[in-house]
C-alpha cells in the first residue's frame, strides 16, 4: 500500500535532476521534445532517446515505479504502428521517392523497405518523448512547477489548478484504495472472474463514493483558498520560486545546442526534416 | 473595556438561496477587540453559518439573503468583499488536513504572502518567524503526510497568523483531534491570545474541552437565534445546556446526579475554578450509595487475535504481538492515537491486509484462508464517512446492495432489507433518495447496508466524529440497540465520552503494542496510559479529589455505573 501510493507521481530524492528548477526542467522538456518532433532524422532521434535514458537513470526513478506506464506506452505504439500501416502502406515510398519492394504482404499489398524505415523512424520518435516526460513528472516538485508554468506566462490560477490535481493525487489513489476495500467487503469482485459488464458495472460502486468524498474535499480546499486571498490580484509570487543557478543555465543551454544541431542539420544537411539514407 | 466593538451584528438575518427558512434570524451581538468568545449550539443551530458571515465566505461562496447590518471594525461588511475581512478576520477551518493547501508546511503558512505579491526573501523571514511561533520551525520542509493532526493545526493557525489579523476564528478547531491534542491546541489559542491582545472567536459544541481555558463569555445559538451570552459560570449552572442539547461538563453532571444545586457562585464553569465547599459530602455520599454493576461477560470468545504482527514495508512494524481475545456480546473501544495501528487491525480483521504473524480466530476458527467477502459475512465494517461508502441514489438500493452482489434471490431481499430498515429506525424513508438524508441518517444507512448480511461482528471508525451531543446520543443508543441483538461491537474513536459511557472495556494501542485492556475507567485515571495514548485525565478524577475522595478510579466506574443504572 505505502509503496504503491508513490506510484507516479512526485517523490523527493536528492539527484542532480531533482535539483534543477522547475522552469529549467520545463524549458529542457520542451526543447527536446520539439527536437524529436520536428526531426524525422533516426539518428538524431536515437541520440535524444539515449541522452534521456542517461538523464532517467540519473534522476534515479524506480523502474517499478514507471513499468505500467510503460507498457501502456508500448502497447499504443505498436497499435498505432500497425493500423498507420494499413492505412498508408505506401507512405514511406511517397516520403523518400523511392521503391524497394521486400515482399508480398496480401494482394497488392507490399512491404517496402521506405515503409519500414518510416515506421520505424516514427516509433522511436514517439517513443523517445517518453521517458522526457516521466523525468519532467516524476521529478518537479508540483508547486515549483506551477511557479515555473507562471514564470512562462501561463495563467497562475491555471498553473495552480494543475498544481494542485497533482498535490491530490496521492490523496485520491489512497481513498480510492479504501472505498475498494470497502466495497469488496460488501461482495464486489474486481478480479479477473467476474464479466466484464459487471467488472464496469462494479467499477461504478467505486467511483460513485470516490466522486462524492473528493468533491467534500474540492469544497473544503477552495473555501480555505479564497479565505486567504486566491485569486484576489493579477499576479502572485511563489515561496518555492528557485533561483537558476549556473546548472540550471547549464541545462539549458546543452538542451538548446541540441536543437540548433537538429535543426541545422535538417537545414544544411537533409534538406528536409527526413533523412533519406535512400539516394 | 474599549467602547468601539470590533463586531457588531445588529438585526442581522441570513436564508440561503437553497433552504426555505432563515438560517440566522435576528442577530444581535456586540464583540469587543481583545476579548475571546465562544459560540456553541448543536448541529443545524447556524453558529457555522455565524462563522461564513464573519469570513466572508458568506456571501462569497454560499449565496442568500442578508438583511440588518453587520460591521467588523466599524464597516459594514457588504462594501467589503472576500480579501478586505481576510485582513481583518483570520479563519482556522474545523478540518486541518482538508484545508492545507501547500505541499510543505513552509508552503502552506506562505500562501496568505504568495497571493499578496510578497518578494521572495521577506517571505521566507516571515514564515520562519511565524513558524517558531507556533513551534513548527523544525518542520518547514515537511509534507501533510509526515505531520499529526496537531502539528497541522498549528500549521494552518501559522498560516492565518502570518497576516497579523486582528481577530481570529476558530471553526470547531478540535473536530478531529484526539483529547491530548485538542486540549494542547486550546492551550496555545489561550496563549496567542494572551501574548498578542487579538480577538479570538471559537466555534464548537465541546464545551468542556474548549473550557479547559478561560473563556470571556459563552454565546448559545439554537435554531439561528442566540438565546444566551453569558459567562462561563452562569451558563453551565443554568438549564440552557440541557435544553438546547449540548453536553454540560461531566463534573456539573455527576454533582447535579449527587443532588447538588449548582451556582454560578461555585464558579463551575472550570474545574479548575470550582469552588466545592459545603458540597462535598453530598458527592461522597453519593457515591457511596452507588451500587456496583458488577456485570461480567462469561460468554464465549467470539474473536481472538493471537500473536499478531504487522508491517507494511518490511522494515518498521505497525502491529506488534497483538493478543485480543473478545467475548460474544461485548461492546469495546480501540483507542489510541494517530498511527497507533487502531485502523490497520480492523484492516486485518476484514482481511484487507493479512497479518505477518500469528492468527485471527472467530469462535475458535482460524480464519486465516477466509477471502474478504466470507470475511464481510461474520466482521462488517462501517468506515468513518458515509460518503465513503454510499454508492447507489436510492436507499433501499444501497442496502440491498451486499445481497445483491451475493446473488441473494430478490423476493428473498426484500423482507431481510425491511428488517434492517426497521432496526436501524429507516423504515419510513425506505423509497427516499439518500441525498435528502441528514449526516445522521447516512451513517444509519451505511450500518444498515453491513448489518444486512448479518455479521456477528461490527467494526465502526469513529461512529460518533463531528456529530453533536444529540446525534451522538442517537446513534450510540442505536449501537447499544444493536448489540443487546447479539452484535458484538468494536468501536475505534477518540471520543472519551464514548469509552466512559459505552465501552466497559477499552483496549489502548501505542506504537503498534497493545498497552492496556482494562475497564474505561482504569485507562482514563492512569497517567502512563494517558500520557502515551494521548488522552485526557477525566475531569471526574479531579472532581473525586476535590471531594476528598481517595480511590478515584472507584469513583469514576461509580460514575458509570450510576448512569448505566439510570439508561436501563
Amino acid at each position: 500500500m505505502n509503496s504503491k501510493m508513490k506510484l507516479f507521481s512526485y517523490n523527493f530524492v536528492d539527484s542532480p535532476i531533482h535539483r534543477l528548477s522547475g522552469l529549467t526542467k520545463l524549458i529542457c522538456f520542451m526543447l527536446l521534445t520539439s527536437t524529436v518532433m520536428y526531426s524525422y532524422d533516426i539518428r538524431i532521434i536515437l541520440v535524444v532517446m539515449l541522452f534521456s535514458l542517461l538523464i532517467l537513470k540519473l534522476s534515479r526513478i524506480k523502474f517499478s515505479q514507471i513499468r505500467l506506464m510503460i507498457i501502456y506506452v508500448l502497447i499504443f505504439l505498436i497499435t498505432n504502428a500497425v493500423i498507420s500501416f494499413f492505412f498508408s502502406p505506401e507512405q514511406g515510398v511517397e516520403i523518400y521517392k523511392t521503391r524497394h519492394v521486400i515482399g508480398n504482404l496480401y494482394g497488392s499489398l507490399k512491404l517496402t523497405w521506405e515503409q519500414l524505415f518510416y515506421q520505424f523512424t516514427k516509433f522511436f520518435k514517439y517513443a523517445s518523448v517518453v521517458p522526457l516526460g516521466i523525468i519532467f513528472l516524476l521529478t518537479t516538485d508540483p508547486s515549483e512547477f506551477a511557479s515555473s508554468l507562471n514564470g512562462v506566462k501561463v495563467n497562475y490560477k491555471a498553473a495552480y489548478a494543475f498544481a494542485l490535481t497533482l498535490r491530490y493525487f496521492p490523496d485520491i489513489q489512497r481513498n480510492y484504495h479504501d472505498i475498494s476495500q470497502a466495497q469488496q467487503a460488501r461482495g464486489l469482485d474486481l478480479s479477473h472472474k467476474a464479466k466484464p459488464m459487471d467488472r464496469f458495472k462494479y467499477a461504478l460502486l467505486i467511483i460513485i463514493p470516490l466522486i462524492f468524498s473528493t468533491l467534500d474535499r474540492i469544497e473544503m480546499i477552495s473555501n480555505a483558498m479564497d479565505l486567504r486571498g486566491f485569486a484576489k490580484s493579477t499576479s502572485r509570487t511563489w515561496y518555492t520560486y528557485r533561483k537558476l543557478h549556473p546548472r540550471d543555465y547549464a541545462a539549458i543551454v546543452v538542451s538548446l545546442i541540441i536543437f540548433i544541431v537538429t535543426i541545422g542539420i535538417s537545414a544544411f544537411i537533409n534538406h528536409s526534416r527526413f533523412y533519406n539514407p535512400f539516394i | 473595556m474599549n467602547d468601539q466593538a470590533i463586531i457588531e451584528f445588529q438585526d442581522f438575518s441570513f436564508q440561503y438561496f437553497s433552504q426555505a427558512e432563515p438560517t440566522l434570524i435576528g442577530i444581535n451581538l456586540k464583540i469587543h477587540p481583545g476579548e475571546k468568545i465562544l459560540i456553541v449550539g448543536p448541529s443545524g443551530s447556524g453558529k457555522s453559518t455565524l462563522g461564513r458571515c464573519l469570513n466572508g465566505l458568506i456571501p462569497f461562496s454560499y449565496k442568500g439573503v442578508i438583511s440588518g447590518s453587520l460591521k467588523i471594525n466599524g464597516i459594514e461588511t457588504t462594501s467589503l468583499d472576500i480579501f478586505g475581512l481576510s485582513k481583518l478576520i483570520g479563519t482556522v477551518l474545523q478540518d486541518s488536513d482538508g484545508q492545507f493547501v501547500g505541499l510543505t508546511v513552509g508552503e502552506d503558512i506562505a500562501f496568505a504572502l504568495e497571493n499578496d505579491n510578497v518578494n521572495h526573501a521577506e517571505m521566507h523571514t516571515r514564515v520562519t518567524d511565524v513558524a517558531r511561533m507556533v513551534d513548527m520551525q523544525n518542520w518547514l520542509t515537511s509534507s501533510p503526510y509526515e505531520l499529526s493532526g496537531g502539528q497541522k493545526q498549528r500549521t494552518s493557525l501559522a498560516g492565518v497568523l502570518i497576516d497579523d489579523v486582528p481577530i481570529l476564528l476558530f471553526d470547531e478547531p478540535l473536530a478531529n483531534l484526539d483529547p491530548a491534542t485538542g486540549k494542547t491546541a486550546i492551550e496555545i489559542i489561550d496563549d496567542i491570545h494572551n501574548n498578542s491582545g487579538k480577538t479570538i472567536i471559537i466555534i464548537e459544541h465541546r464545551l468542556e474541552d474548549v473550557l479547559h481555558r478561560n473563556i470571556d463569555r459563552v454565546i448559545v445559538i439554537n435554531e439561528g437565534r442566540i438565546i444566551a451570552d453569558m459567562d462561563a459560570h452562569t451558563l453551565v449552572s443554568s438549564k440552557i445546556l440541557k435544553d438546547t442539547g449540548i453536553r454540560e461538563p461531566l463534573y456539573v453532571t455527576a454533582m447535579k446526579y449527587a443532588g447538588i444545586n449548582v451556582t454560578s457562585q461555585m464558579l463551575p464553569g472550570h474545574i479548575t475554578s470550582l469552588k466545592m465547599e459545603g458540597s462535598q459530602a453530598a458527592l461522597r455520599s453519593w457515591y457511596k450509595t452507588i451500587t456496583p454493576d458488577g456485570q461480567h461477560n462469561n460468554n464465549p470468545s467470539i474473536l481472538m487475535m493471537k500473536n499478531i504482527s504487522f508491517s507494511y514495508d518490511g522494515v518498521r512494524h505497525v502491529l506488534e504481538d497483538i493478543n485480543i481475545d473478545i467475548r460474544e456480546g461485548e461492546m469495546v473501544s480501540i483507542i489510541g492515537k494517530n498511527g497507533a495501528g487502531k485502523s490497520t487491525l480492523s484492516k486485518l480483521l476484514c482481511g484487507f491486509e493479512k497479518e505477518d504473524q500469528g492468527s485471527i480466530h472467530f469462535m475458535g476458527d482460524d480464519i486465516k484462508s477466509l477471502t474478504i467477502k466470507e470475511r464481510a459475512e461474520i466482521i462488517g465494517l462501517v468506515m468513518q464517512n458515509p460518503n465513503q461508502m454510499i454508492s447507489k441514489p436510492m436507499i433501499f438500493d444501497e442496502v440491498a446492495l451486499g445481497l445483491r452482489l451475493r446473488n441473494v434471490p430478490e423476493d428473498e431481499i426484500a423482507p431481510r432489507v425491511e428488517k434492517v430498515l426497521k432496526i436501524c429506525g429507516l423504515a419510513p424513508f425506505k423509497d427516499w433518495p439518500i441525498s435528502a438524508l441528514s449526516y445522521g441518517q447516512k451513517k444509519r444507512v451505511t450500518i444498515a447496508s453491513i448489518l444486512v448480511l448479518d455479521p456477528k461482528i461490527l467494526i465502526l471508525d469513529e461512529p460518533t466524529a463531528g456529530q453533536d451531543f444529540r446525534h451522538y446520543t442517537e446513534i450510540m443508543k442505536f449501537l447499544v440497540e444493536i448489540n443487546k441483538r447479539g452484535v458484538t461491537v468494536i468501536l475505534i474513536t477518540h471520543d472519551m465520552h464514548l469509552m466512559l459511557e459505552y465501552t466497559p472495556r477499552s483496549i489502548v494501542l501505542s506504537g503498534g503494542r497493545k498497552i492496556a485492556d482494562t475497564l474505561a475507567s482504569v485507562v482514563l485515571t492512569d497517567s502512563r496510559v494517558i500520557e502515551e495514548a494521548n488522552l485526557k485525565e477525566t475531569s471526574l478524577f479531579k472532581l473525586a479529589q476535590l471531594a476528598g475522595i481517595e480511590d478515584g478510579t472507584s469513583f469514576v466506574q461509580g460514575f458509570i455505573d450510576y448512569e448505566k443504572g439510570m439508561r436501563n
